[in-house]
């Protein structure tokens, strides 16, 4: 067991992710997490799981938030191994708000990515199965987004 | 046995397990695709209980959200209280007395013991033997006065406060809760006599749905489920938050006693145990409650500052999480819940293909499920 | 029955002008009312006992409303079931839909035709009664395939065709292990199988005792016959946790009534075939029945008789309440693997007692060495 502190998780994908790899945010934040450019978040989330300093093979929870300018996906991961656990944050513009997904590194995505893109819209490429999970197939719109409006009706069903 | 298709022409069924049927533990609707009595695909669709919780929370305060988590997890309600309570403490630095912290310790106990009894209850009767059912409710009753002495409440409880707890124990609660500890502890012993070795029950579980550690780590499973797998981790213990560790306790694993380790029966027997290691914690938080305030001072209404944090508390269905971001209003920007029943449902799957019908109303029950907090 | 018609006539005399078949007709309505009563009765104040019993082994308190200590429940049960609307799903295949609870109903309360009550109390003595139970009861196989299939419903498919294979598989062990008491009485009628066991005081007699194979036979046949009559926990057609009713999920108001009185029926039916070829049947320990008075030696025995199969219910509803349900794969698994080889064995064993010791039991051999 050895665990490493945000700081030194941040160097190590620092030097080898480069640009990919863009800051890390400690302040005000538990865990501290580390911003990571959306279109390499798979291969920052394999390099995470792999790398035996790091082995992080464990997806607490994967969330989207609505920023009102950009989207973000935040990704808590921990390491059953070395007992350290990091915020990855992926964020993605207004429009399209599309990353790769991450159900192959840690299959536990699969249901949290589908409520992202359930709730929020956010489209993660490459996913086994990204359906509507909480809400009918047929629902319109995204209600965790902050300008969503309320519909009137659904199937003439007053809501 | 192979049919000859061009003699006999045989196509699968489709069937519709749920949303409403006695073994899916609320509105779980799997979509059951059976060659016989063979399950070739099990595909749940959840979703028929979404309460819409996350956008609740951004709507209201932090404080106002607290009677919502009890209905998260409507069988452990004091534990997604203090959960929430925990969670918007770190992100506001709130540190509730220490009494307030060893009454939610033993609240979140006394739940973990009430809905481990549902569990086991259920999930026997799920197989067929109703009567544990009631020797399990006989016992919750009597958690239940507890906490009606403590909060008015019998399940929905909102006992904790950011901050503190909503009152003291009053009077007689610790030494009625002691008296239920002696009381309660042998009874494990009866459970295990009236079922848990039982053979056909055994034979029903052993060497079912099983999962080995690695796989369960990279599905997400939390708790008793991924102890049953033989990963002892227990946030109390790998984690600790709150009083604990201040107590002495073991991580109850699976041991494929009867079968292959992280079968059906494994997850089931680490509930058993947990309601003994559980009496352990209550017996040392009952006797070193220190004397105090319950609540510290804070506002009504707070405004912690901006930040994110994601904390996570055991519970009894495993890992509950928060992910809460502030932007310095009183109002949460965003709560994220992460449930363990909700991610345990993603390995649902894969561990049923070619199981039987009646194996998937164990696995159902093996792994625990509530709907509220699933659809959330 | 003719028989009876005959010396009925002969006793009667303004019944002289009435053709025999006439009396015979009156006389085997009203055996078949009175038995038709008696399993009603059974099966209203079983549906209360089976509750109750319940109620204690589940410690709860059971049903106390209806009238004293809730011993009226069974009526309400019984109101509450005839006044419901019998529903039949749109898409049922309704002929066969309604026709379904007929042939379980049948097939349970047949059984009652050739239960030995008594030293005369028997419906009819049928030289083949131990064959018609077992015919007759194979009826319930078709309801209950009919049920499930005419419901439409896939879960109730599932339950009949469980409720089939489960039925079809355990009549082979039940019918071999039965067949140890008949060899040893040497006849298929169940009084003639009875008084075989009337001999050292009325209890030593009896087949469990007889020799070790007749005693492994009764645990055979019990186990057996529970799976064949559907009962916990063998209750797999119904399985309410997995299949949520199983083949009669559909069914509603009297029609369900059916199906659950029936339930009841194969219950006592079994309890008293246990009785009869295995417990003694209505011999009165250390009395001979027949040679009391008429009106005593039937109600003694009568009362003997109800007294053993009535243990059996309740030892049945124990089981019910205690044990959880084996699977499918399981059940097929008990009965071809385990059962039925288990039962030749045993077929095999009694038969080379009887030749060997040349039809005497071991009660019998040890009375015979005290002279």
């Amino acid at each position: 067991m050895n665990p490493l502190n945000a700081q030194a998780i941040f160097d190590t994908l620092k030097g080898k992710f480069g640009d990919s790899v863009v800051e890390l945010q400690s302040e005000g934040c538990s865990p501290a997490y580390v911003v990571v450019a959306p279109g390499s978040i798979k291969e920052v989330a394999r390099f995470l799981k792999d790398a035996p300093a790091l082995s992080f093979d464990s997806l607490m929870c994967l969330s989207g938030v609505d920023y009102k300018d950009n989207f973000a996906v935040t990704y808590h991961v921990y390491s059953m191994a070395n007992r350290h656990s990091v915020g990855l944050k992926a964020m993605l513009p207004r429009e399209n708000p599309s990353l790769p997904s991450v159900d192959d590194v840690w299959p536990a995505a699969n249901f949290q990515e589908r409520e992202a893109y359930d709730l929020l819209g956010i489209v993660f490429e490459g996913s086994k199965d990204l359906r509507r999970i909480l809400l009918p197939p047929d629902w319109e719109g995204h209600p965790l987004r902050k300008d969503y409006k309320y519909p009137e009706s659904y199937h003439g069903i007053k809501v | 046995m192979t049919a000859r298709p061009e003699a006999l022409p045989t196509q699968e069924m489709t069937i519709n397990m749920g949303p409403q049927h006695p073994s899916t533990h609320g509105v779980l609707r799997v979509i059951l695709t059976t060659d016989g009595e063979v399950v070739t695909r099990a595909v749940p669709d959840v979703g028929y209980l979404h309460l819409g919780l996350e956008k609740i929370a951004e709507r209201l305060n932090y404080s106002q959200f607290m009677p919502f988590t009890d209905r998260l997890d409507y069988l452990a309600g004091m534990n997604c209280n203090c959960a929430w309570a925990w969670a918007v403490e770190k992100l506001a630095k709130i540190e509730a007395p220490e009494r307030a912290e060893y009454l939610r310790v033993i609240v979140s106990e006394l739940n973990r013991i009430s809905s481990h009894l549902i569990s086991f209850g259920s999930f026997t009767a799920d197989m067929g033997a109703f009567t544990p059912f009631l020797y399990g409710i006989r016992e919750r009753e009597k958690v239940n006065d507890l906490f009606e002495m403590l909060c008015g409440q019998r399940l929905t409880y909102n006992y904790a406060r950011i901050g503190g707890v909503s009152g003291d124990a009053p009077p007689g609660f610790l030494e009625k809760t002691r008296e239920f500890l002696d009381y309660f502890e042998p009874k494990i012993d009866e459970y295990n006599n009236l079922i848990s070795y039982n053979k056909i029950f055994v034979q029903r579980l052993a060497n079912v749905a099983v999962i080995s550690a690695e796989e369960a780590v990279a599905y997400g499973l939390t708790g008793p489920n991924l102890r049953g797998s033989g990963v002892a981790f227990d946030l109390r213990k790998d984690e600790p938050y709150s009083v604990y560790p201040k107590f002495d306790f073991n991580v109850c694993v699976g041991s494929g006693e009867r079968g292959q380790l992280g079968d059906c029966f494994d997850r089931y027997m680490v509930r058993i145990n947990e309601m003994r290691e559980s009496v352990k914690i209550l017996r040392q938080a009952v006797d070193q409650i220190p004397e105090g305030p319950v609540m510290a001072k804070v506002p009504r209404v707070f405004k912690p500052p901006v930040g994110e944090v994601y904390f996570r508390a055991e519970n009894p269905r495993g890992e509950n999480g928060y992910y809460l971001v502030s932007d310095g209003s009183a109002n949460p920007y965003r709560a994220k819940i992460r449930a363990g029943s909700f991610v345990t449902m993603n390995i649902f799957e894969k561990v049923t293909r070619g199981l039987l019908i009646a194996d998937i109303v164990a696995v159902i029950g093996s792994f625990d499920i509530i709907l509220p907090e699933i659809d959330r | 029955m003719e028989a009876l018609a005959i010396s009925l006539i002969k006793a009667v005399p303004f019944l002289g002008a009435v053709p025999v078949w006439a009396v015979a007709l009156v006389l085997m309505v009203a055996v078949a009312a009175v038995v038709l009563a008696f399993a009603l009765t059974f099966e209203g104040v079983g549906s209360l006992v089976l509750r109750k019993v319940a109620g204690d082994i589940q410690v709860r308190i059971g049903p106390n409303r209806v009238g004293p200590n809730g011993v009226l429940q069974f009526l309400a049960d019984g109101v509450k079931l005839i006044l419901k609307e019998d529903l039949t799903p749109a898409s049922a295949d309704r002929p066969l839909f309604k026709m379904a609870p007929y042939f379980v109903f049948v097939g349970s309360f047949a059984g009652f035709v050739v239960v030995p009550f008594g030293v005369g109390l028997i419906a009819a003595d049928l030289n083949i009664g131990v064959y018609y139970v077992m015919a007759v009861s194979s009826l319930v196989v078709i309801g209950i395939l009919l049920a499930g299939w005419s419901s439409n419903n896939k879960w109730a498919l599932l339950g009949g065709m469980r409720g089939a294979a489960q039925i079809i598989s355990y009549e082979i062990p039940v019918g071999l292990a039965l067949i140890p008491a008949v060899m040893i009485a040497g006849s298929l009628s169940l009084q003639d199988i009875v008084r075989s066991q009337g001999g050292l005081w009325g209890i030593f007699g009896w087949n469990l005792f007889h020799n070790p194979f007749t005693f492994f036979s009764f645990f055979l046949y019990f186990t057996a016959a529970q799976a064949e009559t559907n009962q916990t926990p063998f209750d797999l057609p119904e399985a309410e946790s997995e299949l949520v009713s199983g083949y009669n999920v559909e069914y509603s108001g009297i029609r369900f009534g059916y199906f659950f009185l029936a339930e009841f029926g194969d219950m006592f039916v079994v309890a008293a075939l246990t009785t009869a070829l295995f417990l003694g049947g209505w011999n009165i320990p250390f009395f001979h029945a027949e040679t009391l008075p008429w009106i005593w030696g039937n109600l003694l025995s009568l009362g003997v008789f109800l007294g053993k199969a009535f243990t059996i219910v309740l030892i049945m509803m124990w089981v019910r309440w205690t044990l959880p349900r084996i699977r499918v794969d399981q059940l097929m698994r008990l009965s071809w693997k385990y059962l039925i080889p288990l039962t030749f064995f045993n077929l095999l064993g009694v038969s080379l007692w009887l030749l060997v010791f040349n039809g005497k039991g071991i009660p019998a051999m040890i009375a015979s060495l005290f002279g």
